[in-house]
């Protein structure tokens, strides 16, 4: 008897809460580590870009005025359906990142327990960035963190679904939208996320996940003038040099690659959440 | 009638030399540069002194200096830092008078703002930040947050020595040691503060003071030896300064241009409403980064209030800014002048309506009186462009919605102004601002406790508070 | 209760039209209207200007004496002072108005015959208002026939606090009536009538601003601060909120209030404060006598000091001014 033949899967985009082919009608092919054909992965283009920016710019005020509570509900909940998909995230990282089933299931509930980590400051960043200000003179004085908007991610190339995570889940916690850049050479697991997003609560556009080349698209959301900020975690210097220049032109908040590797495992702090954080002080008279 | 006599402060007070050098590492030190230029009065544009625009040598210079003095600067005990910074809030609060008085003759701002604003807010902020100086382990950074190394700080003319403090402050409480450029047109209230170093003992290096234009900046800001940059101006400046920096790892923070909407619902009140207008656009000249430039008006109550607002306008005392009973002083360079002159001529040939009150125009200097323009569409250049000046745009809006829909509507984010008698109203409308600062049933109030700074184009990062000390820590 | 004519007195059909007009009216932000009395207190008046200004401050002075040892002797040798401020100095003005107790009416009427000062009675129970409305008209018409030709009623704050608006408006109304022929204007026969709102019992600028609308549309001549017995008594920002309901007024109806701020106003800088403040709030037009006063005692001297000071260049000593 025959082996039976696996029904693949196909990866697509992920914009606005849908799952596109890219516009330009490009893909390219993903191998495993060891270099064995795993799929066709859409090339996005700089007008899915555009796309994924109209997107998250839709999103932005049901996402950023919904209640902390609910966006912590949110994040849990995308936490549970990745714990229910611990097999097929352990198997594509496994293959991706060529490491062992058990370490690449370690790696899964990595990501898991951080989503829950993250979950949980929704609620908390306020009253821990934020502050009451005695100023001198009759006025009630507060200053509350509130999201940036929207925010291009470029995501790093290694670590695959813990440092997804790690970029995307401290972006969204806090209120604002995004538009993620996968791994180009492991972005199986993004559009995997992908489909738990779109199966977890999570508004359409909150989130929006493009495969291809970074050096391609970044360049095009460093320089929209709709996008507020870029991370570019996962970008080599030269690009981030070029995305650097380009953001300036509408002075982005710019979070530079870090100088030494990430350990997406260890306790990543609170400077990704502050890095998309604006500070609003609001004053008022107090009197009779 | 009334008339208010004339009420000059003496000028007596204050000691201008004829010409500067730089201060670095202590000392008063000859320029490479042989570049001078004269700074006057925009009141009665005489000449008050003359400062060098140093070049890449003397900047150079000036960042070596602070390298060095970093060293030691660094490893000073917070509660010492502390004390000198401290010395320095006193010396100012001792000195206020002549700071004030030097302020209004370079700046052309009234004394009355000077003296009542500028001065006892630069003491503040000193006296606040001398006071983080020990306890930065309890400000939310980690057990033991470190300086960064050198600030090159650019600072603008509108509010000279107010800028200053509010980079050198944190900066020195935090543990770096500082080079400022002050304003080319405004520099002397800096190169006074510089002398207060001295009478304060600050140890050499800790602060450099180098005099100069965008030229001198740029060499500031891009010297490898410079570790943070931060920067007040126009926003048009800070992009060149964000590009300047990318592929560094110079932290940057940015507080930019503004273009803010003052929102008056139509239960506000009124008399306080017109306050906060006039404050809004007319304090300093209109020459504030936050200033209320753009009035969103329910149309409900349009009329009265442009009718108490003219009304209120006409008792504006526009003249010598050294007369205790100014209210509207110097514009403060003739390039300005002619950028206002140019702005305002827009709107009137883009189809707004051009207003002022009867205002005697003194026949030397630079000056522009207090203007209103009505029937501004939001896509007149007058509602979209950062005029910097006495000017204010009026807009009407119908619903709620309408108006957070109009004030948002532009790249900038730095402030807006809320006036309603209605807390729910208030509260709904602060929250879905897109601004840094939200004045509401006030506006223009700064405080050393309170952070500051802008979304979007508006710039990034916060001075003041607990929030400004990030922008001189390695975090 | 009589039939009034004045300006919006419409408004006063009902206890619930009124209040919905009362409570209609723009509210009052304190730490602004603060504000804005501190940055018109640091107007710097100075040589020419604070010359006119002490002249036109002596003229808009109410002397005033209301305690309950006010003898006839003290009264006498009070309106001899507010005719000649200082008798070594014939340029000095007199002042508007001597203020007395009602059963003093007649000796002030007496000793300021043809002198052009006037003479005002406080009435209605001063200062607490605590009595019914006949005793108050009784009392009003008594001062008016006695010669007072300038009558300082107080509001019932009981009932305004209560929200018993029309009640403080019809008293107000049944004052005027009693102060004589009705119409208000100043070259009409008949006591101007000058409504005290007690302003710090009323605690809020809302109440000032409500009791001070309340008090023109039922026919006040003048609204003033306070009767001097209270703490607070006049305030910079309470003056110039009143100022602003006058000026609003004004342009409303087309008629004219005059503002008199009492008690606490003590010195030459203080009575410049308020002339800035009215110059600047309600407009150079209410800086007359007849539109606005003073209420004071200790007042006059300061100012007599202040003007021999600007015109011998030495600072004055009380000892060369009288204590009456």
């Amino acid at each position: 008897m025959s082996e039976r033949l696996a029904v693949r899967k196909t990866y697509k985009l992920f914009i606005g809460g849908a799952f596109p082919r890219s516009e330009s009608g490009r893909s390219y092919v993903v191998t495993s580590s060891k270099g064995d054909f795993l799929a066709n992965a859409s090339r996005a283009s700089r007008k899915d870009a555009r796309d994924a920016v109209s997107a998250a710019r839709k999103a932005f005020p049901g996402w950023s005025g919904a209640t902390a509570y609910n966006r912590g509900q949110v994040l849990y909940r995308v936490a549970e359906m990745l714990e229910g998909r611990r097999a097929q995230f352990a198997a594509e990282i496994a293959d991706a990142e060529g490491v062992g089933a058990r370490k690449a299931g370690e790696l899964v509930d990595a990501a898991v327990d951080r989503l829950v980590w993250y979950a949980g400051w929704s609620d908390k960043i306020g009253a821990v960035l934020g502050s009451a200000n005695p100023v001198a003179g009759p006025y009630f004085n507060l200053s509350s963190p509130e999201p940036t908007g929207v925010v291009a991610v470029v995501a790093p190339p290694l670590g695959s679904l813990a440092g997804l995570v790690g970029v995307i889940a401290p972006v969204i916690v806090t209120g604002n939208t995004c538009v993620v850049i996968a791994p180009e050479r492991a972005p199986l697991p993004s559009i995997t996320l992908a489909e738990v997003l779109a199966t977890s609560d999570v508004p359409g556009g909150v989130v929006n996940i493009l495969t291809g080349s970074a050096a391609e698209i970044a360049p095009w959301l460093a320089g929209h003038m709709d996008v507020n900020a870029v991370d570019l975690a996962g970008a080599d210097p030269d690009l981030a040099v070029t995305c650097e220049e380009l953001a300036a032109e509408n002075l982005k908040r710019v979070v530079r690659p870090p100088a030494a590797p990430v350990d997406w495992l260890a306790d990543p702090g609170t400077d990704r959440m502050t890095a998309f954080l604006e500070t609003k002080t609001v004053w008022h008279p107090i009197g009779t | 009638m009334f008339e208010y006599a004339p009420a000059p402060e003496s000028r007596d007070i204050v000691d201008i030399k004829p010409s500067y050098g730089l201060f670095i590492n202590g000392e008063w030190v000859e320029p490479q540069s042989e570049e001078r230029h004269k700074t006057v009065n925009p009141a009665t544009e005489e000449v008050l002194s003359e400062i060098v625009w140093a070049g890449e040598a003397d900047v150079d210079r000036a960042v070596e200096a602070a390298r060095k003095a970093f060293a030691t600067w660094s490893a000073v005990p917070g509660s010492e830092r502390a004390k000198y910074i401290f010395r320095i809030a006193r010396i100012i609060q001792e000195r206020s008078r002549e700071l004030a008085v030097l302020e209004s003759l370079d700046n052309g701002k009234p004394i009355r703002e000077s003296r009542d604003v500028d001065l006892p807010l630069v003491a503040a902020h000193f006296f606040y930040y001398a006071g983080w100086a020990d306890k930065l382990s309890y400000a939310g950074f980690g057990p033991d947050p470190r300086p960064l190394g050198v600030a090159g700080q650019v600072i603008p003319w509108n509010f000279p020595l107010l800028m200053l403090a509010w980079k050198i402050a944190p900066a020195l409480a935090c543990g770096n040691t500082v080079v400022l450029k002050p304003a080319e047109t405004t520099p002397l209230t800096a190169l006074a503060f510089a002398e207060i170093c001295r009478q304060a003992d600050l140890p050499p290096g800790v602060v450099n003071i180098v005099t100069g234009a965008g030229e001198t900046g740029s060499a500031l800001v891009r010297h490898p030896g410079v570790d943070k940059v931060a920067f007040t101006g126009s926003t048009e400046v800070g992009r060149l300064i964000a590009r300047s920096v990318a592929g560094s790892r110079k932290k940057l923070t940015l507080e930019l241009g503004g273009k803010a909407a003052n929102i008056v619902f139509e239960d506000a009140a009124v008399d306080q409403a017109v306050e906060g207008i006039v404050n809004g656009i007319f304090f300093n000249q209109g020459h504030v980064c936050c200033a209320g430039s753009r009035l969103l008006v329910q149309e409900s109550v349009a009329e009265e209030v442009l009718d108490a607002l003219k009304r209120r306008l006409a008792t504006l005392r526009m003249g010598d800014p050294l007369d205790k009973n100014t209210d509207i002083g110097a514009i403060n360079s003739a390039a300005q002048l002619a950028k206002i002159r140019e702005l305002s001529e827009a709107g009137e040939s883009e189809g707004a309506e051009r207003w002022s009150p009867p205002c005697p125009i003194p026949d030397r200097g630079f000056w522009f009186p207090p203007t209103v323009f009505t029937g501004v569409a939001q896509s007149h250049r007058i509602a979209r462009e950062e005029i910097f000046g006495p000017v204010l745009s009026v807009l009407t809006f119908r619903t709620p919605a309408e108006a957070i829909e109009k004030a948002n509507n532009t790249p900038y984010g730095l402030s807006a102004g809320v006036w309603t008698e209605k807390g729910s109203l208030m509260l709904w409308a602060a929250s879905r601002l897109r601004a840094g600062v939200v004045w509401s049933n006030t506006f223009n109030r700064f405080d050393p406790a309170s952070p500051f700074g802008g979304f979007k184009e508006s710039g990034y990062g916060r001075e003041g508070g607990r929030h400004g000390l990030e922008a001189y820590l390695a975090v | 209760m009589p039939t009034l004519t004045t300006p919006l007195a419409e408004v006063a059909s009902s206890t619930s039209t009124l209040r919905a007009f009362l409570h209609g009216l723009p509210g009052v932000d304190r730490v602004g209207a603060d504000a804005r009395a501190a940055m018109l207190g640091t107007r710097s008046i100075k040589t020419t200007a604070k010359k006119q200004a002490i002249d036109l401050a002596i003229r808009m002075v109410d002397l005033t004496t209301l305690e309950g040892a006010d003898t006839p002797g003290k009264v006498r040798a009070m309106c001899a002072k507010a005719v000649r401020p200082d008798p070594t100095d014939a340029t000095v003005p007199p002042v508007a108005a001597v203020c007395v107790y009602p059963d003093l009416v007649p000796t002030a009427v007496q000793a300021l015959a043809g002198s052009g000062v006037k003479v005002a009675s406080v009435a209605t129970a001063f200062p607490s208002g605590r009595s019914s409305l006949e005793v108050k008209v009784a009392e009003t018409g008594l001062a008016v026939a006695a010669g007072a030709s300038e009558i300082d009623m107080v509001i019932d704050r009981g009932a305004f606090l209560a929200g018993d608006y029309l009640k403080v408006y019809e008293e107000i109304a049944a004052v005027k009536a009693a102060c004589g022929p009705a119409g208000g204007a100043h070259d009409e026969p008949g006591a101007h009538l000058k409504v005290i709102l007690e302003t710090g019992e009323l605690a809020t600028y809302d109440n000032v601003r409500r009791a001070s609308w309340l008090a023109m549309i039922a026919g006040a001549d003048f609204i003033k601060t306070s009767t001097g017995k209270v703490s607070p008594a006049a305030t910079l920002p309470v003056t110039l909120v009143m100022l602003e309901a006058v000026r609003d007024f004004l342009r409303t109806t087309g008629r004219k209030v005059g503002v008199k701020p009492a008690g606490g106003i003590r010195t030459t800088k203080d009575a410049i404060k308020y002339l800035v403040l009215v110059n600047e709030t309600a407009g150079p037009d209410w800086l007359d006598p007849d539109w606005f006063r003073l209420g004071a005692s200790s007042l006059l001297n300061d100012l007599l000091m202040q003007r021999q000071k600007m015109a011998t260049g030495r600072y004055a000593g009380p000892d060369y001014f009288t204590l009456d």
